[in-house]
């Protein structure tokens, strides 16, 4: 159903798609029995000249049932809901896959930077790459990243990968995910971070492995950060946050 | 009240502004909160129509630039949860219809209560002045998550901050004093003969609901002295560069920001509750089942309050436990709203306004329900997290809690409250005229919400996926629905202002109900009650068999 609407590209956006589906189901059932039972009851009860009311207490045993039948049906229901949730939200989010490469990402008022390892595969070397709005990454491959934030609480969020998560001042969060599919998708800031919140907008190009070593190779390296075609390398540390805001 | 303590008719300013008159005191809360419903009605169609139509002037306001946007909206959010919905679903028809349905002559504490009041008023006042402050109102989400909310480097907003979070702090002073007034009265001031089990669900619900929000407000007031100290006196609470903790701040908050939700439902169930009771004249289906869950709704909802912080930073085990519990308190609420449907079999269902505002509740708040259900899953959370998805669920629950029940109430106790009925004609316009539009507004931001629109984005140009052209339309509709459905609100006020005078006179009880308020002059005299009634029976004694009347006072004997 989401497919319709969002590309799915991640190994994870299928998974929490079908948990979506599957409450979708099993609620949607419940939604028109119960709207289907009151607009009945009122159709079937509306008043009428000469039918009197019916004294119900609530306490009767045959119509109790009605009452408690659904209601452990409900639980039944809560409890196949839960066992999906869980398991999606374990696989997605407690446990972290074997990682292929690493990249973090920093939000600050109001743009997205991010770091990779250079073609040595380590990170804080001479050879990382940095660049400010646009996330290289190359599909099929399992990524650990590392999300900070410089200032306020962001949220790091890729629709189609069907990730978010929040980037915490003064903590490093590590997640994951694996891109499935090449293509450019956006990155959203889903957190209130200040009157720039709406421009907080960056790029996720997803390439194949071959078009990213590639890249890897043209944009690693002080002595050609200055050939890059994304503003890179002009992410100091150091630099205030004046300086950042677009 | 016997005759002989009636004084000489007090003065304007005494009589209506200074009064300890529970009555009184209602209406200056009702009239309040109706006034700033209307500003946050205002702010939201400023902000609809940026949406709706990005970056053209707006009538009435101007150009929406970022900064004015983020404080659109976290004024709409502020205002309609802490000035509309708590004081007109608690504070008005609490101190309106206590006394009266327990019969009694006033609360335990007039004077409490009207300090109660004022402090509510002044609340009013600092948040207002804010809009008047150098930067203007606070922008940074209702939620004021910090370090955003804690420096005016990053906020732009430093006194506006500051505002925002006082007249937060003075709202709930005003009702923690409101919340122990409404305890004690209903504890300690029932007419003899009335037994717990013989309470009203909704003086039931409005207790429960104080309780929950005294028990709740607590962490969040201890939050607010420590960010106020951070924004103001440069401590780090919040700020991690010096030991403090972001993330504590939700915790506080959340952990009173849930049950608020439950603060302002149980009110709204206990009105559809005696509505539903009145116009299908039956007994309630399972009184005590309603009440055992509502009791395990107050429960339940101070163990949930993580689940606003699956993707937060929280440990991600976490998220395990409160999706349990969040899914967990459906299992209450279903019940509850399934013992409201079953009232409704084999009665006799008159559809008149109230009625259909009190169905109308019902039938939207289980859309609200269910579609809570994907929120609560942490799977599924992960993508709907901060999305429009959230937005339409969380106003299927609101817009039913402060919108359609208090028009129920309203068109319901209006007789009690002026002694006229309102038009019954003007009354089913504006019904439908406000239902089908909600539903309009709303259904199409489910889908904006799974496309994957996040909130509080005043433009949507810098993502090439979310400013496709179908999702634009989407907006549009949505835009367009708010219009119609504010354009139908003139005719309640027509309707709410030409019956005070115009109306049909009411007489004490037409609606032929059976609860205590029914039985004095609408509109009460000062002390309510001629004589102070005793209570024979419990509160929805309808259609009992043997008897020539199909209703069965409180108050008359045997």
């Amino acid at each position: 159903m989401l497919e319709r609407y969002f590309t799915a590209a991640s190994t994870y956006a299928h998974s929490i798609d079908h948990l979506f589906i599957l409450i979708a189901v099993i609620v949607g059932f419940w939604l028109i029995v119960a709207e289907g039972m009151m607009f009945g009851l009122v159709f079937k009860f509306r008043a009428r000249d000469g039918r009197p009311t019916q004294y119900i207490t609530g306490d009767e045993k045959h119509l109790k049932r009605w009452i408690s039948i659904p209601h452990f049906l409900v639980i039944v229901c809560d409890i196949v809901i839960l066992a999906g949730a869980i398991t999606v939200w374990y696989n997605i989010k407690q446990v972290l896959p074997a990682a292929d490469a690493t990249v973090r990402v920093i939000g600050q008022q109001w743009a997205w930077s991010f770091q990779l390892p250079g073609p040595d595969g380590v990170m804080d070397t001479a050879d990382d790459i940095r660049t400010v709005g646009e996330l290289h990454v190359a599909v099929n491959t399992t990524y650990h990243f590392e999300l900070l934030s410089r200032d306020v609480v962001h949220s790091f969020a890729v629709p189609a990968f069907r990730l978010k998560q929040d980037a915490l001042p003064g903590r490093t969060i590590t997640g994951w995910f694996r891109p499935n599919r090449v293509g450019t998708y956006d990155i959203q800031c889903t957190q209130m971070c200040g009157i720039g919140h709406a421009l907080m907008a960056g790029r996720v190009i997803v390439e194949t492995q071959q078009a990213h070593a590639a890249w890897l190779l043209r944009n690693s390296g002080p002595a050609v950060a200055g050939l890059q075609s994304s503003p890179a390398s002009a992410m100091d540390p150091a630099m205030t946050l004046a300086e950042a805001r677009p | 009240m016997s005759t002989e303590v009636q004084h000489a008719e007090p003065g304007f300013f005494r009589k209506y502004l200074w009064s300890t008159d529970h009555k009184i005191i209602a209406m200056q809360y009702l009239f309040t909160g109706m006034a700033m419903a209307m500003i946050g009605g205002y702010f939201a169609y400023v902000f609809r129509m940026q949406l709706g139509f990005p970056n053209q002037y707006v009538p009435g306001y101007g150009i929406v630039t970022p900064g004015r946007y983020n404080a659109l909206v976290t004024m709409h959010g502020s205002i309609m949860i802490f000035w509309v919905a708590m004081p007109v679903l608690i504070a008005a028809f609490g101190n309106f219809l206590i006394p009266l349905m327990l019969g009694c002559d006033d609360m335990a504490f007039p004077r409490i209560n009207r300090l109660s009041y004022q402090i509510f008023l002044l609340s009013v006042l600092v948040l207002l002045s804010s809009f008047l402050v150098k930067g203007g109102p606070f922008g940074g989400a209702w939620t004021s998550y910090p370090p955003l909310s804690a420096s005016g480097a990053y906020n732009l907003t430093p006194i506006g901050a500051t505002l925002w979070l006082l007249a937060v702090a003075l709202e709930f002073v005003a009702f923690l004093l409101g919340g122990i007034n409404f305890t004690v009265t209903t504890m300690n001031s029932r007419a003899p003969g009335m037994k717990m089990y013989d309470i009203p669900i909704l003086i039931w619900m409005i207790i429960l609901a104080n309780v929950i929000f005294m028990a709740s407000v607590g962490p969040l007031i201890a939050g607010a002295v420590m960010l106020l100290f951070d924004q103001t006196m440069s401590t780090g609470f919040f700020d991690p560069t010096r030991g403090g903790d972001p993330l504590l701040w939700q915790h506080l908050f959340w952990f009173f920001g849930h049950p608020e939700v439950y603060v302002v439902l149980l009110p709204a169930m206990g009105i559809v509750a005696e509505i539903i009771a009145v116009f299908s004249r039956k007994k309630i289906f399972g009184y005590k089942t309603v009440l055992y869950t509502a009791w395990a709704v107050g429960f339940l909802s101070f163990v949930v309050w993580a689940h606003h912080q699956f993707v937060a930073g929280i440990d991600p085990r976490m998220a395990n436990i409160f999706s349990v519990t969040t899914l967990l308190i459906s299992v209450p609420v279903t019940e509850m709203v399934f013992l409201y449907i079953a009232t409704l079999y084999g009665g006799s269902i008159h559809l008149d306004t109230p009625m259909l505002w009190a169905l109308a509740f019902i039938a939207e708040f289980m859309i609200g329900g269910v579609t809570g259900i994907f929120l609560g899953s942490s799977g599924t959370d992960i993508y709907l997290h901060d999305t429009y998805f959230l937005i339409a669920h969380f106003h299927y629950t609101f817009v039913p809690i402060a919108i359609i029940a208090v028009f129920a109430g309203l068109t319901y106790w209006y007789p009690k409250m002026f002694g006229r009925m309102l038009n019954e004609t003007l009354g089913k316009i504006h019904f439908w005229g406000t239902v089908i539009p909600f539903n309009v507004i709303f259904i199409p931001l489910f889908i904006t919400g799974i496309a994957g629109d996040q909130r509080r984005v005043y433009d949507y140009a810098q993502f090439a996926e979310q400013s496709r052209p179908a999702l634009q339309h989407l907006r549009t509709t949505s835009t367009i629905a708010l219009l119609v459905m504010l354009s139908f609100q003139f005719v309640f006020l027509f309707n709410f202002v030409w019956s005070l005078r115009s109306g049909k006179s009411a007489g004490a009880n037409p609606w032929r109900s059976t609860t205590l308020e029914w039985t004095v002059p609408s509109p009460p005299p000062h002390g309510n009650f001629a004589v102070l009634p005793t209570v024979y029976r419990g509160p929805y004694e309808y259609g009992v068999p043997g008897r020539a009347d199909d209703f069965f006072p409180q108050d008359i004997p045997d």
